[in-house]
Parts: C-alpha cells; sequence; structure tokens
C-alpha cells in the first residue's frame, strides 16, 4: 500500500476545564484519546459520533486550529505537529477545511470576493488584480454561483449558496486534504443533496481527499469510502462504508445505525434503543467507555481494559472485547 | 368518517414585516381523527411551525396575524377565541412540545415547580397533590430517582431529559391533541430513538392524537400514520404513510424523498442524489399559480396560472398538482 496522505497517530487532546484562573484543581475533558487512521489520497474518511464524540475536535487538531496535546498528524510524509509557524503555514495551503454553520464562518463585512480571494493575497497565488479577479469568478462558477456574485455580502446569499462560497473559499489555494466539518446538518434535505453532490463533483475533478465528519449516518455512509464511528473521544471501528453499515462488529455502531430512522413505514425495524446518556467526557467509563450503555456487556473485562482497535476481519478493525 | 379532532380549514397566517406581507401560512386545510399520529413535514419556512403556533393562538400578534379560516376543535372554532377562553384548551385539551428544550424551560424555577404549576391552574390541583402528580408524571416519561429530580432546576438536565421533563410536562393534564414541534430535531440519534419510542408509549397509554412536525422524512415514516407535507406555506400532499412513501405524487414530495441517502439499501453502488436545483421562494411575493413550479422539472405554462387545488386521487391520497388533475389531462 502506498504511503497515506494523511497520517493521524495516537492524536490526543485534553481541555482544561473549571477550576479558573487561581485553582490548581481543574478537571480534563478528554476530548480526543489516542485517535490513529490513515487517509489515502484521493479517499473520504467519514468520522461519524455523537454530540462530544471528539470528531470535530479531532479535524480541528489536524489543521492545528487546536493544538493537540499528544500524538502525530503526518501529512505527505512530514510531522505537522512539529513544524514551525512559518512552516506550517505553507503546508496549510494543502490542508483547508469547511464548517457547519455557513452563517457564522463569512465575515459578514467582507464581500464574497474578498473572502474567496484572502487567501490568494495571502499565498501570493495571483499574479496581478486581473488574475486575482479572474481566479474568484472562475471560483464561483466551479461551486456553482455567478461571477457577478463576487461584490455581494454574505447576508444576501441563502445557507445552501453560504456554504457554496465556504466551499469555494477552500478550494482557493487548490489544498490536496479538505476537512468537511458538518458542510451540510445546517442545510435542509433538498439543499443538503445539492451540495453534497457538488462536493463528489469536486473530488473528481480535482483529485481532493476528504475528512468527513458528521453525526448524519446516512449522509456520511453515501459520501465516503471508509468510516470510522468515534464514542467518546476514542475510535471504536472502522470499516469500509459498505461493509460498516452491513455487517457492523461494535454493540455501537449497531445502535447507532439501528437508531437512525429510515424513509420506509413498512421497514419499522427492531431498534436497539441504549438505555442512558453519553457519560461525560470529563470523567469517562473505565475500561471500555461504552460499557455502561453496552447490550452484550461482560463484567468485569469490559469495565476494567481498553479493548484495543484490532483488525476482526480484512480492512474491518473494532475496538470490543467481545466481538471478532 | 367520525368528526375529526381537530379540523384546520383554509387557515391564513401572515406576518407583516418592514419588507411587505409574509404569507407564512395560506389557505391550510388539515384535520386529524381522535388517537391518531399525523405527521407535517416540510423544510424550514414552509409553515410547519406557523400552522401549529396558529392552533395555539400563540402567534405573535402583531406581527403576525390570523388573516382567515377556522380552526375546529371538536367542532368549535379557536380563531375567534380570547386569551382566556384559549386557556382553558391549552394543556387540558391541546398541548405542545417545543423543538428547544433549552429554552422552551424556565431556568430560575425548578423542573417540578414549572409542572405542578400546570397541574394546579388547569386542574386545580392543592399543592401537594400537584408535587405528587409531578413525580408521578415523571417516573412515566422515565426520569430515573423521580422524587430528587423534582426539585432540580433545568440546567442540572441534559438536553434528552429536558426533552422528557417538556413531554411530561405536556401531558400533565392528559390532553386529547399533543401537537409536537420537532421534538427530536436538537438530539443525537441514539436520545432521538429514546424519544420517538417514549412518545409512542405515551401515545398507548393516554391515547391522545400527536401532531408531529418534523423535517426529518425518516421519523414521519417510522411514526406517523398519515402524512402532510407542506412547501411554502401551502400543504402541497397529503396521505397514509405507506402511500406517500411507496408512491409519492407530487414532483416536490418525490424529490424530497430522492434527496435523502438511505442506509437500509444494502447497495453497494452508490447512486447520485438527486438534488432539488433551486432554492424556497419568498413568501413576501409569492410567484402566481403552484409554488413549486420554478423548481419542478414537470413544470409547463398552466402550473404558472392558477394555484392547483388539492384533489383526491384515490384512498385519501390527495395531491395539489396539475399533473394529476383530470379534466386537464384530456
Amino acid at each position: 500500500m502506498s504511503e497515506p496522505l494523511l497520517r493521524v497517530k495516537d492524536l490526543t487532546k485534553n481541555f482544561k476545564v473549571g477550576g479558573g484562573f487561581l485553582s490548581r484543581n481543574a478537571a480534563l475533558v478528554h476530548a480526543v484519546d489516542n485517535v490513529s487512521f490513515d487517509i489515502q489520497s484521493g479517499e473520504t474518511l467519514g468520522l461519524v459520533g455523537e454530540s462530544g464524540s471528539g470528531k470535530s475536535t479531532t479535524g480541528r487538531c489536524i489543521l492545528r486550529l487546536i493544538e493537540p496535546t499528544g500524538g502525530e498528524v503526518w501529512f505527505e510524509g512530514r510531522n505537522v505537529a512539529e513544524l514551525s509557524a512559518a512552516a506550517f503555514r505553507s503546508l496549510s495551503r494543502d490542508m483547508q477545511i469547511i464548517f457547519q454553520d455557513p452563517f457564522a464562518s463569512l465575515n459578514p463585512r467582507m464581500t464574497v470576493g474578498a473572502i474567496i480571494g484572502e487567501a490568494l493575497t495571502i499565498h501570493g497565488l495571483a499574479s496581478s488584480k486581473q488574475a486575482y479577479a479572474d481566479r474568484v469568478a472562475q471560483l464561483l462558477e466551479t461551486v456553482g454561483l455567478q461571477p457577478d456574485h463576487m461584490r455581494r455580502y454574505p447576508h444576501e446569499f441563502s445557507g445552501g449558496q453560504r456554504q457554496r462560497i465556504g466551499i469555494a473559499r477552500a478550494l482557493a489555494v487548490e489544498p490536496k486534504l479538505i476537512v468537511c466539518d458538518e458542510p451540510v446538518s445546517a442545510l435542509d434535505v433538498s439543499i443538503q443533496a445539492q451540495v453534497i453532490n457538488l462536493l463528489e463533483d469536486l473530488q473528481a475533478k480535482f483529485g481532493l481527499t476528504y475528512l468527513f465528519i458528521a453525526h448524519d449516518l446516512s449522509v456520511v455512509e453515501h459520501i465516503s469510502r471508509r468510516v470510522a464511528v468515534m464514542y467518546l473521544g476514542r475510535i471504536v471501528e472502522i470499516a469500509s462504508a459498505h461493509d460498516l453499515y452491513a455487517r457492523p462488529l461494535h454493540p455501537y455502531t449497531e445502535a447507532l445505525l439501528s437508531a437512525v430512522p429510515v424513509t420506509d413505514p413498512k421497514a419499522r425495524r427492531k431498534r436497539i434503543v441504549l438505555q442512558g446518556e453519553v457519560p461525560s467526557p470529563i470523567n469517562p467509563p473505565s475500561g471500555c467507555h461504552f460499557h455502561t450503555r453496552c447490550p452484550i456487556r461482560q463484567l468485569p473485562l469490559c469495565s476494567a481494559e481498553v479493548p484495543p482497535l484490532e483488525q476482526k476481519r480484512d480492512g474491518h478493525w473494532a475496538a470490543c472485547h467481545l466481538r471478532s | 368518517m367520525a368528526e375529526p379532532l381537530l379540523e384546520i380549514r383554509g387557515l391564513k397566517t401572515y406576518f407583516a414585516t418592514e419588507d411587505g406581507i409574509v404569507q407564512a401560512v395560506d389557505g391550510v386545510d388539515i384535520s386529524i381523527a381522535r388517537g391518531e399520529t399525523l405527521g407535517v413535514v416540510g423544510e424550514s419556512g414552509c409553515g410547519k411551525t406557523v400552522t401549529a403556533l396558529s392552533v395555539l393562538k400563540l402567534i405573535a400578534m402583531p406581527p403576525g396575524r390570523i388573516v382567515a379560516g377556522q380552526i375546529l376543535y371538536q367542532g368549535r372554532d379557536l380563531a375567534p377565541l380570547s386569551t382566556a377562553e384559549m386557556d382553558r384548551i391549552r394543556a387540558k385539551d391541546i398541548a405542545m412540545v417545543f423543538q428547544e428544550p433549552m429554552t422552551s424551560l424556565n431556568p430560575v424555577y425548578t423542573i417540578g415547580e414549572q409542572i405542578a404549576e400546570v397541574l394546579r391552574r388547569h386542574e386545580g390541583l392543592s399543592r401537594k397533590a400537584a408535587l405528587e402528580r409531578t413525580i408521578e408524571m415523571l417516573r412515566l416519561v422515565q426520569i430515573p430517582n423521580p422524587d430528587k429530580r423534582v426539585h432540580d432546576y433545568p440546567h442540572q438536565f441534559s438536553g434528552g431529559m429536558r426533552q422528557r421533563v417538556m413531554i411530561a410536562m405536556a401531558l400533565s393534564c392528559s390532553p386529547k391533541l399533543l401537537i409536537a414541534d420537532e421534538p427530536t430535531t436538537a438530539l443525537d440519534v441514539t436520545i432521538q430513538a429514546q424519544i420517538l419510542e417514549l412518545l409512542q408509549e405515551m401515545k398507548s397509554r393516554f391515547g391522545m392524537a400527536i401532531m408531529l412536525i418534523t423535517h426529518a422524512m425518516g421519523v414521519v415514516a417510522e411514526t406517523a400514520q398519515r402524512v402532510v407535507v407542506m412547501y411554502a406555506g401551502k400543504v402541497i400532499e397529503e396521505a397514509p404513510v405507506e402511500a406517500l412513501f411507496a408512491d409519492p405524487k407530487h414532483p416536490y414530495t418525490q424529490g424530497l424523498i430522492r434527496s435523502i441517502p438511505r442506509i437500509d439499501t444494502a447497495a453497494t453502488r452508490k447512486a447520485r442524489l438527486e438534488a432539488i436545483p433551486g432554492v424556497v421562494p419568498s413568501l413576501l411575493k409569492p410567484p402566481p399559480g403552484c409554488r413549486f413550479a420554478a423548481r419542478c422539472k414537470h413544470a409547463m405554462p398552466r402550473c404558472r396560472d392558477a394555484v392547483p387545488p388539492l384533489l383526491d386521487v384515490g384512498g385519501g391520497h390527495k395531491v395539489a398538482c396539475v399533473l394529476y388533475q383530470p379534466e386537464m389531462a384530456a
């Protein structure tokens, strides 16, 4: 197998909460806990999980929008976490992000042209004013907007159009990897499909690699080649999209899949309704984080030992003591 | 057919804004039978929430106004009722659960005080009886340690637990109709499954009708018996749930169902999603004729002539589209 475009190894991020500035014993939120995965060039890896599972933090640590506490992020054979600020800036051309909220992620006081073109200026990618304007116009057309939209402001656009602007901004520097952080969850379903199709078209056209973070399992299954499932900061299962959905191994993945309502009233399925709620990441359960809600747990094993993420079948990894 | 529990006839609710009149709900007919679960689906701005708020007269007036229509609850029109008269309908006859359990509970009162208030006001219970009944309701919605939790404040509960509290409050006076407006939208999928199951359980226990408002087609498919699809302030299709998903008639409904990626089909090939082009029209100056025409792949000139009426095409399946108008087809 060739060198992956992105290799994440034992990535960890703890946040301090509470305590305040005079207190010594602030609690730690274990947002991301020894997460490792690879993404091959040109593929889409989906990252799913519920609120607080650490999926967005993982995405942001990769881009160093949040400084990781520990672990390594290798991009094309270079450790991103060790680069100096200057060296990282040039690398950041290759890695871009699209955010969830198209209302909060565009500066309302900048024109669309300035928003998309800012990175061109920063990275010195436009040789002249004309080249700059041409490039912005071309980017707008690429994402299905009109070149004359560049003189307008974000508030003049709908949610779906704003998400297109965010995509054009990410594309401006010709990145290799785009972290898509819940890019369609704020959109209505009919618009959601437009944006998903656009992301797929752009991937085919520019050979992009995506880390696609979302809580909506059906969207992730649709767009991803492989999918990783996170629970309380850890990856509990990772497999090809088809394998994961057809033959999930981890009991959390099973419950998550069975909880998704499907648009077929005749297929009202037997649902695995998990008892209780996701425990606090400040003081997560011992052993397997999922053992407090797991329908098949075996104590004391599951509460005593952290199950390693192991390859159980070809290309299908899961972290469970009981499933093989 | 027996008299419906609730019958909305020709409802028009408009809002006055700086830019003009927004026709948020524009001639909506919806009826709900006793004990039925009716799903109302549509995207942001289609008027589904405004319809629900109009039923309980929770629209801020001004800027909102119920311009026309009747809201017949057990044959009695709620539209002209005064605030005091509506107060007797709310909670005891029709109750509501809102989307955002964070903002719909008062943060400075314990949840026990808030549920007891409803019981004392509408059922005339004493303080002690109201507290007992509140604990009983919290137990019914499966909140652990209800006798302790009753004295907790909303911020001490998680999102899913708050939604349970909201359901307990709504059901405390045994209403005949529960309007649930996006009750699971703010929740994670495993918690959503818990709340949907709880609603079903409560329904079989109390026998109330549910009007479930949601943008999630999957939620409707799994819980509703009949479905109303709204677009741009109008009902464009109505059908029993099986018929709607097996054979959607309106091009908008078809587009909506096809634009959702499905995980239940074990297909290895991934077909491209069928997106609906364009965006929802502004309701300030809605286009004449069918409001979906600008985005519809079957659109023809006469779509823009007149608003197509909602016609029964058999089996209680109604659709508002010129494609199904028999006299025009000839």
